[in-house]
């Protein structure tokens, strides 16, 4: 199987602290790879490293074996990759309709309409219409998406960062502050939306991560400790010292 | 009361608040996308205005051609100010690249004065009758001319804000520059692109000032009423950055009339719009239309 996303020899520091410390992970295509750690771990420095947001300071990141690194994380989503924040962020001053079409217009190569009237391009609207409906806002087409509520802001995040077609994404804590129907809800719909794709997702909550991931890594101190199948890393004595403890005791 | 005196300066004052209002507008769109307060923007007018100004008079290029140009030149231009002067800034605190704009403002002014000369130029007229005759008031052809090019201005921001691809990414880079990168965005051509809709925008005004003034440096002055028409409307709204300019140039017709009928107190009605402004941001801080969050940290 081909790989996704490949990390080789990544370090980043800020002045002599290093955060990430030579982490190499290799995603394959379609695998569902699932990030977790303890709170300092380096995780979402890892993704903002992946998606272009920082620069690693060794090591080198590619993307369906290109390198990506360096490359401003407009253009890394445009080569397909896309990415969520762990921190709700939707365009809260534009309708949910208008969120989701921002994201669907930039990847559906529109990219030198200037003046075109949006209204008028069947592809869009259809794309932008059918992922409304995956994600079950059509009720809310014309709502700002600040009035939402914060599941529903979740969903139209999970939206807007799989509109544009990427089939790499990367979701940093989907599920963080849900509850627990909200979360089942949100976990049945990344399962869905990301058939097919490659997903890599951070997550603190082990009922997601253990039903949702194909694979998972165990990030502590900027190193990953240990990669493997769920029923692996729940075996891993490393992981259990290290991260799962508090819960397995 | 002298009733006709008081119509003419409404009028005058419907005329130069819309053509604010644009010019506010045009403030407005850089602020939106990039929170930089654009101190040049009177400059901009005034360099259009010139432009066109050379066009028609050195090289005889007639009005039809002229104002294209101008405006293509004008697009470039902005382009140009973004990628060369302010792309470098980027990731630098915002009130450095609010300084850059003041010392830009001083150097095209000091440019122009030394390209065009200081004194006042007419410009070439563009049509042929002077007056026209709407409800049996006699207008200025100039000034309807004015109305009409600052109303399609208006929509036609309206409708780019809402409708075109562009604008939808500045409203995005505007809330949050880092979700709009992460959607595909590039948030320096959106940027570059507010630039040059902006400088194109103030050219148009700065030539409707021209056609009906002549063109001099005092034209600037359109960027310092800017000001309280953007701030009274809420510096991140466009439609209030209109309405701001509307109320503005009524304000300071308004004051004008009082003046010459009552008060006679000389020029003090010119700064009555400021003191409108002080009065209406001690009652609403955010403008008429602003958002409250203008400022986070």
């Amino acid at each position: 199987m081909s790989t996704a996303i490949e990390l080789r020899g990544v370090e980043k520091s800020f002045g002599i602290t290093s955060v990430i410390r030579n982490v190499n992970l290799a995603v394959a295509q379609g695998e569902r790879h699932a990030l977790i750690g303890p709170n300092g771990a380096g995780k979402s420095t890892l993704f903002n490293l992946i998606s272009g947001y920082m620069l690693p300071t060794t090591g080198s990141i590619l993307l369906r074996d290109k390198v990506i690194s360096g490359l401003p994380p407009y253009q890394i989503n445009r080569r397909g990759l896309s990415r969520s924040f762990q921190v709700t962020n939707v365009f809260a001053n534009m309708s949910v309709w208008e969120n989701l079409r921002c994201a669907v217009l930039w990847a559906a190569g529109y990219r030198y309409a200037f003046w075109k009237n949006i209204d008028n391009l069947p592809e869009v609207r259809d794309r932008t219409a059918q992922i409304l409906g995956d994600i079950h806002l059509i009720a809310r087409r014309d709502v700002p998406a600040g009035l939402l509520t914060y599941a529903e802001q979740r969903a139209l995040e999970i939206g807007i960062t799989i509109a544009g077609g990427a089939d790499v994404i990367l979701l940093d804590e989907p599920t963080a502050g849900m509850s627990h129907a909200e979360t089942e809800r949100a976990v049945a719909l990344i399962r869905r939306l990301t058939e097919g794709r490659t997903l890599l997702i951070v997550e603190h909550d082990m009922s997601v991560v253990f039903g949702l991931a194909d694979r998972i890594s165990v990030l502590v101190y900027g190193q990953i400790i240990a990669s493997g199948t769920p029923e692996e890393i729940r075996g891993n004595p490393k992981v259990r010292e290290a991260y799962l403890g508090e819960e397995a005791a | 009361m002298n009733t006709q005196l008081l119509v003419q300066l409404l009028i005058n004052g419907l005329v130069v608040g819309t053509l604010y209002g644009v010019v506010a507008m045009s403030f407005v769109l850089i602020y939106k996308a990039s929170q930089v307060v654009n101190f040049a923007q009177g400059e901009l007018l005034l360099i259009g205005a010139w432009v066109c100004w050379w066009l028609l008079t050195k090289y005889q290029v007639p009005f039809y051609l002229g104002m294209p140009i101008t405006l293509v030149f004008m697009f470039v231009f902005g382009i140009a100010i973004q990628v060369v002067i302010l792309r470098p800034m980027i990731g630098e605190p915002i009130i450095s690249v609010i300084m850059v704009t003041i010392a830009l403002s001083t150097v095209f002014s000091a440019m122009m004065k030394w390209m065009f000369g200081v004194n006042l130029q007419p410009f070439p007229r563009v049509f042929n009758t002077q007056n026209v005759n709407v409800l049996g008031l006699q207008v200025q052809t100039v000034y309807l001319m004015s109305l009409a090019v600052s109303l399609a201005m208006i929509v036609g921001m309206a409708w780019f804000f809402r409708l075109s691809k562009y604008g939808l990414a500045m409203r995005a880079t505007a809330f949050n520059q880092q979700v709009a990168q992460s959607l595909g965005i590039s948030v320096k051509s959106v940027f570059a692109m507010a630039w040059a809709i902006s400088a194109t925008v103030s050219a148009v005004a700065g030539v409707v000032v021209a056609v009906v003034n002549g063109v001099s440096a005092g034209l600037s002055a359109y960027g310092v009423k800017v000001f309280p028409a953007a701030i009274l409307g809420g510096l991140d709204s466009v439609g209030g950055a209109v309405l701001g300019g509307i109320i503005i140039g009524l304000l300071e017709n308004v004051a004008h009339f009082v003046d010459s009928e009552y008060l006679h107190w000389g020029n003090l009605y010119e700064i009555a719009p400021f003191y409108a402004l002080i009065i209406i941001l001690m009652i609403k801080p955010y403008g008429l239309f602003g958002t409250k969050d203008i400022e986070r940290v």
